[in-house]
Order: C-alpha cells, then structure tokens, then sequence
C-alpha cells in the first residue's frame, strides 16, 4: 500500500519552523516573520496536497488515507489517519493561521517585537499541534497533541495585557483539568479495549456487551465529552474564555478565537461519531439530550452576555461561547442535517471569527481601544475595515448569502427532523439577539456622527488608512465567508457529506 | 456490605481520594498556588490509574527473559508506563508553565491569594 507522507510535511514543516526561528534571530531580526511565513507556506501547500489526495480517495469510495509513522502497522504503531473531517480541519487550521501571520506583520504589540521570534515560534507551534490533533489516529497521541496546543495556548494568551498572566494561569488549571478528564475517559477505554487506536477501539467498543461494559463505557464518554467540553468552552465550563481572549494579544486571539476552540468541537465529533456511533435512539441518548440542552442555554445566555458587553473583544468572545453551541447542538440532533449544520457552521465560524477579530486587531492599532461606545462615525474613516466587519456580522447574524446563513439553515433543518420544536425556536430568536449586538456597533460606525467636539482634529487625523499587510487578510477572510456561503451546496454535497454519512453509519458499500 | 470486595480494590479507592482531593483543591482553594498543587494531586491521581492496568499476577518486569521466552502473561504490561512517562513529562510542563506564570503574577499584583487579585482588577 502507498502511504503518502503529504500529512506527516505538514507536522514536520511547522515544527523544524518553530525551532529554526531563534536561530534565524540571532542572523537577522528582520528575517524572522518572513522564515515563520515560509515554513507556515510549506505547512499550507502540505495540507493542500493531503486535502487533494483525501478527497480523491473519498470519491474513489475509500474512506482514509493512512500514514504509519516509522512503519509500524496499526494497532500497534501510531498512524497518521486523515479522512474528509481531518483533511477540511487541517486546511482550515494552516490557511487561517497563514492570514493571521500575514496580518501579524503589523498587528503584532510593539512591546513584543524584540521578542517576536519567541512569539512566532509558540505560535508555529500551536498550528502544529492543532494540525497534529485533527491528524491523528492515536488516541494517546491526541493527548499529547492535545496538550501540546494547551500549554503553547496558555503561553500565547500570557504575553498578551498586564492583566494576562491570571487569566492565562486560570486557563491552565481549568484546561488541564479538562485534559485529565480526557486522560481518564481514554483510561477507561484502554482498560476495555487494551488498544488505543481510533478504528481499533471503535471496533471492540461496537463489540462489548454486558451490563458492566456498558457501564464503563458511559463512564468513559461523560469524562470524554466533559473534557473536550472544557476545551470548548461549552457552557456552563466556558468560564475561562471570555478573560482569556479579552487580554491576549489581537493575533493570538484572531488564531484561537478562530480554530482553538473548535479543537474541543473536533474532539467531541471523534468521540460521539467514531469511537461511540451514537444514534438518535441509541443507549447514549440521555448524554446527547444533555448536550443539546446545554449548547441551547450557550447559545441564549452567550448571547445575552454579550449583548451586555461594551468591549468588542469581550464580545466576541463570549459570542464564541453562543456559536460553539451551535456546533455542539448541530452534534447533539444526531441525524443527517444536524450533523452538516454543525460540522458547516465549523468551518463557518471559524473563518467569521477569524475575520473579526482582525478586524478588532486592526480597530485597536488605529484607536487605542476597543470600547464599542467610542466607535461614533468609525466606518468614514476606516472604510474597508469596518466594511469587513459589515459582512462578518451579516454572517453572524445568519443573513443570506453570507456563509453562516446555511449552517443555521441546516441546523433548523436538523431540529425539525428530530423533532426537537424548543431548539428550532432558540436557533432562530438567538439571531435577533445576534442582531442586536452586532448592528448597533454598525449603527454607531455608519450612522452617527461623532458627537465628541474637542479631540476632533486630531482624531481624525491620526487615522490612517492600515497597512496593506492588515487589509488583505481581513479581505480575504471576508472574501472567504461570501465563498463559503454562496458555494455551501457543492461544499456540503461533496465535502461534509462523505463526513456525515459514514459517521451516522449511512455509507452503502 | 461486601468489605473483601471493597478492600481487594483499595487501588481504586486510593485513587479516587487523590482525584476527589486534587479537583476540591483547584476548586476550593483561594490561593493560586495551592490550586496549582491541586492540579497536581489529579495528574498524579490520572497517572495511578493507568499503572493500574500494568501489572499481572506472576508477571514480571517487561524485559524478554531467556528462560521464559515470549510468553504475555509472564511480563508486567510496559505500555502503560510508558504512556505515563509521556504524562509525567507533559505535567511537568504544564507546571513550569503555570509556576512561570504565578511568578508573573506575584510581580504584579504582590499576591498570590485570588480573591485580593480580583479586587485588584476590579
């Protein structure tokens, strides 16, 4: 059997990078984000080309492609396993962390920039661990994956605001608390099973019978959902996020904010999808209901809070909290439609996310702050910028053709399938809630005046328009929501189909 | 009650305890530090339960033996300890991490106790 190495490039591309960036410092300082952004290019040519061959084996009807990492065939060896799920993650992971780099040309915090290549290579090395996570085929090496984005994560979030470091030390004990959780859910299975690796266990685990097996088994998934709830951020275990996002730095957060969160989403899909085939009716319903339930309240109170909010950063963040439960209740419904809405609105927000939060990144580099209640007459003078953040919060809201209209449509879709009528009723009177606190900052940057007389002239005179190296991330983020919206057909048809099917045990062969 | 079963499995009521004290510590505690010790206790908690599943009775330590040759149930299962010392490792890191952290805090805030930073930032 031919085993490409394509998936194993980009872990090593974004590793060797992350180690050769404080030696490239000591050559030349300014060689340091152009080496980061080629290694970053290398990873994302990587996972093009391991995108390319996952979906030509998907339409040859197979299901994955497999690399053995040092030859030893699984079970016993650790496998690199990529299947259409992985292949979107990973390439969703490396081109958002590209732009992000790209844009943290200028973004990056001048406090940082005699230390850049120390930043630059936690950040190499957190797009490393993301791609290792969403890569691999090995449970225990997920956790190692898993940790490695953790402690990179709490290093990104520490460098940010003088505030920084308590919020990043209260994200390392609730984030590791969810990773021990995870340890001992994986504990269990292994003690079952006697094997770590994803198809192996989901074969034994399909395979266990009895009372106390059972037993054991829903033991195992409540710690596994509970830990990759935590890094999440589902409701009520998001209590970490909204400070850490609030006082990181702009491109960490435009990174995070974007992929970081979805790697709990991620985990959960794996566990439920691959490893426990839950059904609609099957023996873990109750665990399913409960998760649907909380990604509801998410979904309202996230949303409530950040109405309530007049830092955009802290806004956002705690609409992350209201969007991841949309992915979590998609997960939750179990059936065909749910599953795509969720697995779309994925995709979705991360680019939404990653978009917005560049353009806060940029805000904050032209005003100073971020407070929503200074922001009068903002879209006169940066234009693009705020034209950006037009179209993102259209998204957000859930307004045609914009990228996150589809997935809240096939999450409705979803509900009413399953029958579940409260859901329905949440997904849609939560985008009027949306509305409310994405259009009135549109209303202050387009239709007020700026009423403040005194500092007139020299504000407005201090605001240039941004540098090229902010603009076109942000447009092409912008440019990538319009894409996904208005291609969402062929992309759930041909895309988040072959993830869906086998997933709900649809496939025909 | 059936005691000899309770007591046959001490292991799991040990380590039970440890977890329960770990996650009360990160909990409860108000001092940042003894959160962190907290933390700790758990992954130590985490780390027993997998060395639970290594041994075997009989079994000894996971180095072929001329004399035994390639039997299973002779040898102690290696692949839990060695997932653990990968564990171990990464708890280690994590508490660096978190220590580097405590220590940035102290500089600012001058203490180590939640509730004081929190007024602090208020």
């Amino acid at each position: 059997m031919i085993q490409p190495a394509a998936p194993l490039w980009i872990i090593v591309a974004l590793f060797v990078g992350a180690l050769a960036l404080p030696l490239v410092r000591r050559l030349s300082a300014r060689a340091v984000l152009p080496t980061a952004l080629l290694f970053s290019t290398l990873a994302v040519a990587a996972s093009l080309r391991t995108a390319h061959l996952v979906f030509a084996l998907t339409e040859a009807g197979e299901g994955a492609l497999s690399h053995h990492l040092g030859g030893w065939p699984p079970p016993w060896g650790i496998e690199l396993r990529v299947d259409n799920l992985s292949a979107v993650m990973v390439l969703l992971v490396n081109l958002l962390s590209w732009l992000v780099l790209l844009f943290s040309h200028r973004g990056l915090p001048e406090r940082l920039k005699s230390r850049a290549h120390f930043f630059y290579s936690l950040y190499l090395l957190f797009t490393m661990g993301m791609s290792g996570f969403v890569m691999t085929g090995d449970l225990f090496n997920l956790y190692v994956f898993l940790e490695v984005i953790a402690l990179t994560g709490y290093a990104l979030v520490a460098v940010g605001d003088p505030e920084a470091p308590f919020a990043a030390f209260r994200y390392v004990i609730i984030g590791t608390l969810g990773a021990a959780f995870y340890l001992l859910g994986l504990a269990y299975l292994y003690g079952l099973t006697g094997s770590l690796n994803f198809v192996d266990v989901a074969r034994q685990v399909a395979l266990l019978e009895g009372p106390e097996a059972q037993r054991a088994l829903l033991v195992a998934l409540a710690f596994l959902v509970t830990g990759f709830g935590i890094k999440a951020a589902l409701f009520p275990l998001h209590a970490w996020l909204p400070d850490a996002y609030a006082y990181s730095p702009n491109v960490t957060t435009a990174l995070m904010g974007a992929v970081g969160i979805k790697m709990g989403a991620y985990g959960i899909f794996r566990v439920l999808y691959t490893l426990y085939r839950v059904g609609p009716a099957g023996d873990y319903s109750a665990v399913l209901d409960l998760m649907g339930w909380l990604s509801a309240l998410a979904i309202i109170i996230g949303s409530l809070l950040a109405i309530a909010q007049t830092d955009l950063k802290r806004m956002l963040a705690y609409s992350s909290v209201s969007q991841i439960g949309y992915v979590l209740l998609g997960f939750s419904l179990a059936n065909d439609d749910g599953l795509t809405g969720g697995v779309l609105h994925m995709i979705n927000h991360a680019v939404m996310k990653c978009a917005l939060f560049m353009v806060t990144g940029a805000i904050v580099t032209r005003l100073g702050h971020r407070d929503i209640r200074r922001f009068d007459g903002l879209g006169r003078h940066l234009p693009f910028t705020m034209a950006a953040f037009g179209v993102a919060s259209l998204s957000m809201v859930g307004i045609p053709p914009t990228a996150g209209f589809f997935s809240k449509w096939y999450l409705v879709l979803g509900a009413v399938e399953g029958g579940r009528w409260p859901f329905v009723i949440i997904i849609l009177a939560s985008s009027l809630l949306n509305a409310i606190y994405f259009f009135r900052i549109l209303e202050r940057a387009f239709f007020k005046e700026r009423v403040d007389p005194t500092p007139t002239e020299a504000w407005v005179s201090k605001i240039k328009p941004l540098p090229g190296t902010m603009l076109l991330p942000v447009g092409v983020a912008t440019l990538a929501i319009l894409i996904l919206g208005l291609g969402s057909f062929p992309i759930v048809e041909h895309v988040i189909g072959p993830i869906v099917r086998p997933a709900l045990g649809l496939i025909l062969p | 009650m059936d005691f000899e079963r309770i007591f046959a499995s001490y292991n799991y009521w040990i380590i039970s305890v440890l977890m329960l004290v770990g996650v009360y510590g990160m909990m409860a505690k108000r001092n940042l530090l003894k959160k962190l010790m907290g933390m700790n206790i758990l992954q130590v908690g985490v780390i027993l339960f997998y060395l639970t599943f290594s041994p075997k009775k009989g079994g000894i330590l996971p180095v072929l033996e001329e004399s035994i040759g390639p039997e299973l149930d002779a040898y102690a299962n290696p692949l839990p300890q060695a997932l653990m010392l990968t564990a171990i490792v990464v708890g280690v890191a994590t508490t660096g991490v978190a220590l580097a952290l405590l220590i940035r805090i102290h500089r600012r805030h001058g203490t180590l106790e939640e509730d004081e930073i929190l007024e602090k930032l208020r």
